[in-house]
């Protein structure tokens, strides 16, 4: 499963970590997070989120 | 033309070499109604290192200031903290200028100089990376998203002085440089006012950094930041950081908000009996009508309040717009541990008072008195008496939860 970084803060979604503290399961792909998710540092949509190279 | 704009001398080797802009009241919304100041920070060693630059217009100010210590085209560094322009509108002219060596920014700092000025050959620190200045030293600490991506802070090991960008900082213009120097009243007023408005959203990054702070081993002796007086004394530092950590805390206060707007006084004739409800539970209680209080004073007031009222006319089947600002602003700066009430007025649909209990909610502000409440054209009697007991029962709630 990839990486995915955020284009507005550089936080990076690690699928193995998942986002526990936002009701994101470890494992949880990328693509299966809610569309109602935000990046938990700053806020924004999953639409500003890139594959990390 | 002989410059007088002059600098002032900070530490041994440093000099303040801002900007005060004492007659600024609209900095992007925020009611700046004592001004504000731009700070900037010149270090002399081997390594000529200015550190921040001020808002455009300040350009000349700063340069004549820099002038009256160095020729400024002998500066070979510049730090850039925080990409926000009222620190870096000045940043591509000064570059021009004085034609630095190198320009130091955060990789996201980086990113945004970038987007906003073009290309200025910036430089990337990390956090733990230190620059040697030739008998000083620089070394920077990320504070991503305290506020913004790219922000950072810089330690001067020589001067043991911490750059810490907009933390720490007020919207304060003066001819004093230290706190110390100040009222402090008006201190913990505009600090307050500045951490509600700038920092309330990131409230638990902010306790997060205060908990890591002594980990850096950073021997700290002078807190500078880019807005408003610097920290010298311990007891000042420990005050200022204290009261960072009273605001992120938000725990609940005695202390109440009745927020309101209105087109024929019913929904004030509201607003003020819910006050006064509140008011006999013992709990004080502030009543802003929206006509005349902006919404960075109203935020001020929702930081320091345990229990939020908000009540507007329905226009138009909305609630009336300048509520909707509000709370638009309100929720984007997150605020926690609150308690709320809606209330309104309305002639046809009355949609008002629902959709700004709607708001509450998606703030995670409960509402435990009544999901809303409003009351036709004009308030009865018995509509008052109601609206008292509202404030009766969210003064007591608040008191309940507080634990008094």
């Amino acid at each position: 499963m990839k990486k995915y970084v955020c284009d507005v803060c550089g936080y990076v979604y690690d699928p193995a970590v998942g986002d526990p503290d936002n009701g994101v399961a470890p494992g949880t792909a990328f693509e299966d997070i809610p569309d109602t998710w935000v990046c938990p540092e700053c806020g924004a949509g999953k639409d500003s989120f890139s594959v990390q190279d | 033309m002989q410059d007088f704009f002059k600098a002032e001398k900070v530490a041994d080797n440093v000099y303040w070499v801002g900007a005060v802009d004492w007659n600024v009241r609209n900095f992007h919304g925020y009611k700046t109604g004592r001004g504000s100041t731009y700070n900037a920070f010149l270090v002399i060693d081997e390594k000529v290192t200015l550190i921040d630059t001020v808002k455009a217009p300040f350009l000349h100010e700063m340069l004549a200031r820099i002038s009256s210590v160095i020729d400024p085209s002998k500066i070979d560094y510049i730090v850039s903290n925080h990409s926000e322009p009222d620190h870096s509108g000045a940043l591509a002219m000064t570059i021009e200028a004085v034609k630095p060596e190198k320009v130091f920014a955060s990789p996201m700092g980086e990113k945004a100089l970038k987007a906003y000025y073009g290309d200025l050959g910036v430089t990337v620190v990390k956090t733990g990376e230190s620059i040697s200045l030739g008998k000083s030293a620089v070394s920077f600490v990320e504070t991503k998203m305290l506020h913004w991506p790219d922000s950072m802070v810089t330690y001067l090991d020589s001067a043991k002085m911490l750059f810490s960008q907009d933390a720490f900082g007020m919207h304060l213009a003066g001819s004093r440089l230290w706190a110390d120097e100040y009222d402090r009243s008006v201190l913990e007023h505009e600090a307050r006012k500045y951490f509600a408005n700038i920092l309330n959203l990131q409230a638990a990054k902010v306790l997060d950094l205060l908990k890591a702070l002594p980990t850096l081993n950073l021997d700290i002796r002078t807190v500078a930041p880019d807005h408003g007086p610097l920290w010298r004394r311990p007891e000042d530092i420990k005050w200022i950081l204290d009261l960072y950590f009273d605001c992120a805390t938000q725990a609940p206060r005695p202390y109440a908000l009745v927020a309101y707007s209105t087109m024929w006084h019913s929904t004030e004739k509201l607003a003020n009996t819910i006050a006064d409800g509140i008011r006999s539970t013992g709990v004080e209680v502030k009543v802003a009508d929206l006509a005349v209080n902006d919404r960075s004073a109203i935020m001020t007031d929702v930081a320091k309040a345990g229990a939020v009222a908000f009540g507007a006319p329905t226009m138009n089947n909305q609630m009336f717009p300048a509520m909707a600002d509000v709370l638009t602003y309100v929720k984007g700066l997150r605020p926690q541990n609150k308690i709320g009430l809606a209330f309104g007025s309305f002639g046809w649909s009355g949609e008002g008072a629902k959709q700004i209990a709607a708001e509450l909610t998606a703030m995670g502000i409960e509402q435990p008195v009544e999901p809303f409440f409003q009351v036709k054209y004009m308030p009865t009697e018995a509509d008052l008496q109601k609206a008292f007991d509202c404030g009766v029962k969210l003064g007591q709630e608040l008191l309940a939860r507080i634990g008094k």
